[in-house]
């Protein structure tokens, strides 16, 4: 933690400076008669988080932070499965939407995580997986008029039956 | 008389059959949410904001602040019979309430905490009906100066009261207004801060693409890294005779605390950044403090589940007056609720109260169905909300993943939007990792462009000169206390130090 602690207030603080170099795209002072410029505000509290950052190493310094103080890793083996599992499931859920439509995308999302991460039984991942992006098909597109993404061409001839329901 | 009778139309328009239906929706929805753990009214309200463009956006609202009342309510379901706290709010709960189960009186700290839930949301509805026109009218009148003031008083209480690490809450407020910043130049209409020059930041971030990614994705991966699923279950015996006993019981040793937090939740409420989780902690110690048997809290006392019940339910309405007043959030979740009144075309503030009086009077009158409606579902529901319980966290997650991306391209009907939600995600698990608090961003976010326009407008009117925020005799004071609580962390560090010095010998 204590590693990290430093190394986030890093980011953080290049983020900050991106930023503020970014907000002098337009005037950061005071012009006469029109008041701030329009890259004043984003500017100066960008420069505040700099020094927020500047702070945070200070007191990672003095150990005066409980993270700073820590010695046990960020995440454990557990935690960095759960992440590269977990998150990375949801990276490739949205990924998938604009091959496979918003729905397909759904569909095998719920079965990765109800059938392999939770390990629950087939019958059930396979039910939990085409019920649920059905359900939300007559929500969305039946209910409140929005469409949602429906993937390459290959897609349409599923979305023509699910359309002559609802029309 | 006037205020009781907008009050009574106010009522019957919330009990209209759609406004009604929405209602009992809402409550048992929150309920639900509350009661699951990792899942808070700021989740559920920022997850499903999206499908409620179904309806109007007075019944909309009215369903969301019901989904907010019903989560109050839901929270101690499970701090009682799992012993995690179904949300922040409900943290204190778990004191008593979980050692009440596990003497087989499981029963008794669900009635109790109902109950202290129904006055305390009572209780507050009443000083909101009270103090929202008077405050309204007041604010009628405030310029630029007095709005930026506000807007700086409620940032500066998220630093001085919100008892997180200072330079990561002034990191994250500045971070969401510069988010809230992304776009146009609300003067100039010029471009400004196209990041990476991506067209996609054109038309700049959303308060939902941040408030989903954080509570719907980055909060539900930090409680599935933490919880691990270890949960151990109480399954509480209910009964209607058993029901009948507990509340007289309840109202026999509960309403010390019942009392205490309905008040002082209130008040705590209404201060913005404080909210229904520090108000339920202070009723509770303020409750043992003023006990005649302390010693019995923490060991199940009725008093020690009551006051934070009643607080939290008490402050959740308590939050809903400045964000209905001042156009300031008293919570994360009203700060979403704000920020959906803002898509809907309703700018809270005291105008409000002159243009949409139907509304407000019909959300206000909302607030006592919402009340009524959560006490009498919540008891007659608790056997289903305890089974419900038992679906496992690995079916549930999904769900919640899916809710979040689907509901939020419902809102934005964007992909770069749901990438942005995934990133900010992801940013946000890490970020609470290292306990950089989050709901200053989210309530910066949508704080950040009514903040911008008043300062410049301010800056103009006193040609640049920044005195004007201390000679106008309302924007004065107000600014002088947020001075005061933005720089009372660091009065407190001084001081301590001072004391030490002192009482080293010479």
């Amino acid at each position: 933690m204590r590693v990290g602690e430093l190394v986030t207030a890093g980011i953080l603080a290049l983020l900050s400076l991106y930023l503020m170099w970014k907000s002098t795209e337009l005037p950061i002072g005071y012009i006469a008669g029109q008041g701030p410029g329009g890259g004043a505000w984003p500017f100066w509290l960008s420069g505040i988080m700099l020094v927020c950052c500047g702070c945070i190493a200070f007191n990672w310094w003095r150990g005066s932070s409980p993270a700073s103080q820590s010695d046990e890793p960020v995440l454990d083996s557990y935690g960095w499965r759960t992440l590269l599992l977990v998150g990375g499931g949801i990276i490739g859920f949205v990924a998938l939407v604009s091959v496979i439509s918003m729905y397909g995308a759904i569909a095998v999302f719920l079965f990765y995580y109800v059938w392999f991460l939770g390990r629950h039984g087939l019958a059930l991942s396979l039910a939990i997986s085409l019920i649920s992006p059905i359900a939300l098909f007559f929500f969305f597109e039946g209910a409140m008029q929005i469409t949602m993404p429906s993937g390459l061409p290959f897609t349409d001839p599923v979305f023509n039956i699910l359309y002559d329901i609802i029309y | 008389m006037e205020v009781l009778s907008l009050l009574a139309d106010g009522m019957l328009l919330s009990l209209q059959p759609l406004n009604l239906a929405m209602i009992l929706i809402g409550v048992t929805v929150g309920l639900f949410i509350g009661a699951m753990p990792g899942l808070g009214s700021v989740n559920g309200v920022a997850i499903l904001l999206p499908v409620t463009f179904l309806v109007p956006p007075g019944s909309a609202i009215i369903f969301l602040a019901a989904i907010y009342y019903g989560a109050m309510y839901g929270g101690a379901v499970s701090s009682v019979t799992l012993g995690i706290p179904g949300a922040s709010t409900a943290v204190a709960t778990t004191f008593d309430g979980r050692p009440l189960a596990r003497q087989g009186r499981a029963s008794l700290a669900l009635v109790t905490a109902a109950l202290a839930s129904f006055v305390g949301g009572t209780v507050a509805n009443v000083l909101f009906t009270l103090f929202a026109p008077v405050l309204a009218s007041a604010a009628l009148s405030f310029g630029p100066p007095e709005v930026f003031a506000l807007m700086l008083l409620a940032f500066a209480t998220f630093v001085g009261l919100g008892g997180d690490d200072i330079p990561k809450t002034i990191f994250s407020i500045c971070f969401g207004l510069v988010l809230g910043a992304i776009g146009f130049d609300q003067i100039s209409g010029a471009p400004r801060l196209v990041l990476f020059d991506y067209n996609g930041f054109l038309q700049g971030i959303g308060f939902l693409v941040l408030a989903i990614g954080v509570y719907g994705i980055g909060e539900m991966l930090w409680t599935i890294e933490q919880s691990r699923g270890e949960i151990e279950s109480t399954t509480p015996k209910m009964t209607i005779k058993g029901i009948t006993a507990d509340t007289k019981e309840a109202a026999k040793r509960g309403w010390r605390g019942t009392m205490i937090g309905s008040f002082l939740g209130f008040f705590v409420g209404v201060l913005p950044a404080a909210g229904a989780t520090p108000g339920s902690l202070m009723s509770y110690g303020v409750t043992k403090m003023l006990s005649r048997n302390p010693e019995e809290f923490g060991k199940g006392s009725p008093d020690g589940v009551a006051a934070p019940e009643a607080a939290n339910n008490s402050a959740s309405t308590g939050s809903m007056l400045p964000m209905l007043t001042l156009g300031i959030p008293g919570s994360p979740t009203t700060a979403i609720l704000l920020g959906g009144m803002v898509i809907w075309g309703l700018v809270p503030g005291p105008r409000l109260f002159v243009d949409e009086q139907e509304f407000v009077w019909g959300l206000i009158g909302s607030f006592y169905i919402s009340n009524a409606a959560a006490l009498l579902i919540n008891l007659a529901f608790i056997p289903l909300f305890i089974w419900m319980l038992r679906m496992p966290f690995t079916i549930l997650a999904p769900m919640i993943f899916v809710l979040s991306i689907a509901g939020g391209y419902a809102a934005t009907r964007d992909m770069f939007d749901i990438w942005l939600m995934v990133v900010f995600g992801l940013g946000a698990f890490f970020l609470r990792k290292f306990d950089y608090p989050l709901a200053p961003a989210v309530l910066a976010i949508v704080l950040g462009p009514i903040a911008e326009p008043t300062l410049r407008q301010s800056l103009l009117l006193s040609s640049g000169d920044p005195s004007i925020f201390f000679t106008r005799p309302v924007a004065g004071p107000i600014t002088v206390v947020a001075l005061i609580l933005i720089f009372l962390p660091a009065l407190k560090v001084l001081r301590r130090r001072v004391g030490r010095k002192s009482k080293k010998p010479a």
